[in-house]
């Protein structure tokens, strides 16, 4: 069986002030795959990708890329890794094209291997115009795209990418889904991904891990992850103001304004059966979405009950001291 | 990392902090050299022709050697701590940390970018003092080996200053309140042997009372004391100091969490 992309085993972190940011937490990545990482603020996301990375010191576990244990050879393994961090972390006075071979050079890459490399990165990530400026001069998503072509000059095997379209425009943030899965079809690039927008990890990703307060509480695939999601909630948008909330049989309304109501659909509920009902009463409706995108619906769920066992064994805890 | 390997993400780093203070040379090249113009005009010029000569030597060509140190070491120092806080700061150190280069590479890359800054400090200032005073080197290959050395030990120093460092105060603190006072106390102006007894004992108690006196003894053949005990006593603090830099580097002092 070929060696996953990236195997934790055990990883604690606990920071010098006391808090348990990691609580020996076990995840597997296998090769070519696209994963997300969620959790809310604080949760545990960038501590275990720090770790990962060598820019966090871990307190206790095991972490192997492509087999290579960091406590081994951490140089064998971070050839294999590109990492695209949360925050800008180049040197804002450099110019791109040297922000992207200065990387080359760190990773011992000669200059004629690099630089055509380095140019092919800037033309598919649009930085072509901008390769003799300064980096402070580039706009916010065109900062992001630089770290993620200065993550990929090596070839890593392992990509990992923080939060890369934090405040990036939609259209730019379609296009660099494009990239991200480009190179995960083609050149077979293994990518872990945190990000708050879960309707980019429900597109991108197969497989998916919630972490909370430094615990995995799940590790599936996003497939089967949908298909717990009981209830469905839809927006409808109407053609007529409404005074009263229309009564349809088997399915729960609310109405949002005159001129809109939430639907609750549970798993199984046929669609037809309330738009027959609506019409009978003489509403017509003209659009319909969902109020939240369905990951995000699971995600809430999901973080708020590990929140509440969370509370509840710490207040077991509190009454027995 | 194969050493061709090895070589090359180190040329990078250094090719890379030459270019940083190259690029921005009104703060980091010219400076010096006018402060040093001014010292050979008013201490050399004005001063010195009233003190006459020290040690058998006029008060201009005697200064030379000390100015052009303090420049050395000055610039040696604050290049490295600069640039490293800066990193830290930028956060652009990550980009280091994440490759594979070893730690060992990073601090040489800097210290050499912070030899480089020196050296070429001490270079200008030497080729300013042209214009006041004759020089001819005693012993060239002391010079080079002391300014070399000099440069090295405080290049590691700014090192391990940045890494310690929280904010930009922090960096500026050794230079302000610890190098500057060694250096005027160094012997750059005067003979130690000008001083009473006690104050004697005292400055040799300076280290940089040793480089700056190694240094003149290769430009100017006197010193107030012995110039191989003065090249021992550099080479172990390089080497003391290099390790400390690099052990700390490996724990992640002051870069990880």
């Amino acid at each position: 069986m070929a060696e996953p992309a990236l195997s934790i085993r055990g990883l604690t972190k606990v920071y010098g002030n006391g808090f348990h940011a990691l609580k020996g937490i076990d995840l597997d990545v296998p090769e070519g795959d696209f994963f997300a990482l969620l959790g809310p603020n604080g949760a545990g996301k960038s501590t275990t990708l720090g770790i990962v990375c060598s820019l966090v010191q871990k307190t206790a576990g095991q972490v192997k890329i492509y087999g290579v244990d960091i406590d081994r050879d951490f140089a064998k393994a971070k050839y294999h890794l590109g990492v695209v961090p949360q925050e800008f972390n180049f040197s804002q006075f450099e110019k791109v094209e040297d922000i992207i071979l200065a990387q080359a050079g760190y990773y011992g890459l000669p200059l004629r291997q690099a630089k055509p490399r380095c140019d092919q990165l800037l033309k598919d990530l649009g930085l072509w115009d901008k390769r003799h400026g300064p980096a402070r001069m580039l706009s916010g998503g065109m900062k992001r795209r630089l770290m993620i072509a200065r993550a990929l000059i090596h070839r890593p095997r392992l990509l990992i990418l923080d939060e890369p379209t934090a405040g990036v425009d939609i259209e730019l943030r379609r296009s660099m889904w494009d990239y991200m899965r480009r190179i995960n079809r083609e050149e077979g690039t293994t990518i872990i991904l945190t990000t708050h927008y879960l309707e980019e990890a429900e597109s991108l990703c197969r497989n998916i891990a919630i972490i909370n307060h430094g615990v995995i509480v799940r590790n599936t695939s996003v497939r089967d992850l949908l298909t717990e999601l009981d209830t469905e909630t839809f927006l409808l948008d109407l053609a007529h103001p409404i005074t009263e909330v229309p009564r349809v049989e088997g399915f729960e309304v609310e109405k949002v304004d005159s001129a809109q109501l939430a639907l609750s659909v549970r798993k199984g509920q046929r669609l037809n059966d309330v738009f027959t009902q609506l019409s009978e009463q003489d509403i017509q409706v003209l659009s319909m979405r969902n109020r939240a995108n369905r990951l995000e619906e699971l995600f809430v769920t999901m973080v708020e009950g590990n929140n509440a066992k969370t509370q509840a064994e710490q207040a077991a805890q509190e009454e027995a001291q | 990392m194969n050493p061709q390997q090895i070589l090359i993400s180190l040329w990078t780093l250094v090719v890379k902090e030459v270019r940083r203070f190259t690029r921005i040379w009104p703060q980091t090249l010219l400076p010096p050299s006018i402060t040093m113009t001014m010292y050979f005009i008013i201490f050399g010029n004005l001063i010195g022709s009233r003190i006459g000569e020290m040690d058998g030597i006029s008060y201009m060509a005697y200064i030379v050697p000390g100015l052009i140190m303090m420049s050395v070491i000055t610039n040696s120092y604050s290049n490295v701590a600069s640039s490293f806080f800066s990193n830290k700061f930028q956060r652009s150190v990550e980009e280091m940390m994440v490759s594979p280069m070893p730690n060992w590479v990073i601090l040489a890359g800097f210290v050499l970018g912070g030899m480089a800054r020196g050296l070429g400090v001490g270079l200008i200032v030497t080729l300013v003092s042209f214009f006041f005073t004759d020089l001819n080197i005693h012993h060239p290959l002391v010079t080079l080996g002391v300014v070399t050395m000099t440069a090295t030990l405080f290049s590691i120093g700014g090192f391990i200053n940045a890494l310690l460092a929280h904010k930009f105060d922090d960096i500026s603190i050794v230079p302000i309140f610890v190098l500057t006072p060694l250096t005027y106390l160094g012997g750059v102006f005067y003979s130690i042997n000008m001083l009473p007894e006690f104050w004697q004992s005292v400055s040799l108690a300076n280290p940089i009372l040793y480089m700056v006196n190694a240094f003149r003894y290769g430009i100017l053949g006197v010193s107030d004391i012995p110039v191989a005990g003065a090249l021992v006593a550099i080479a172990i603090f390089i080497v003391a100091f290099f390790v400390l830099a690099l052990w700390m580097l490996e724990r992640g002092k002051g870069i990880r969490s």
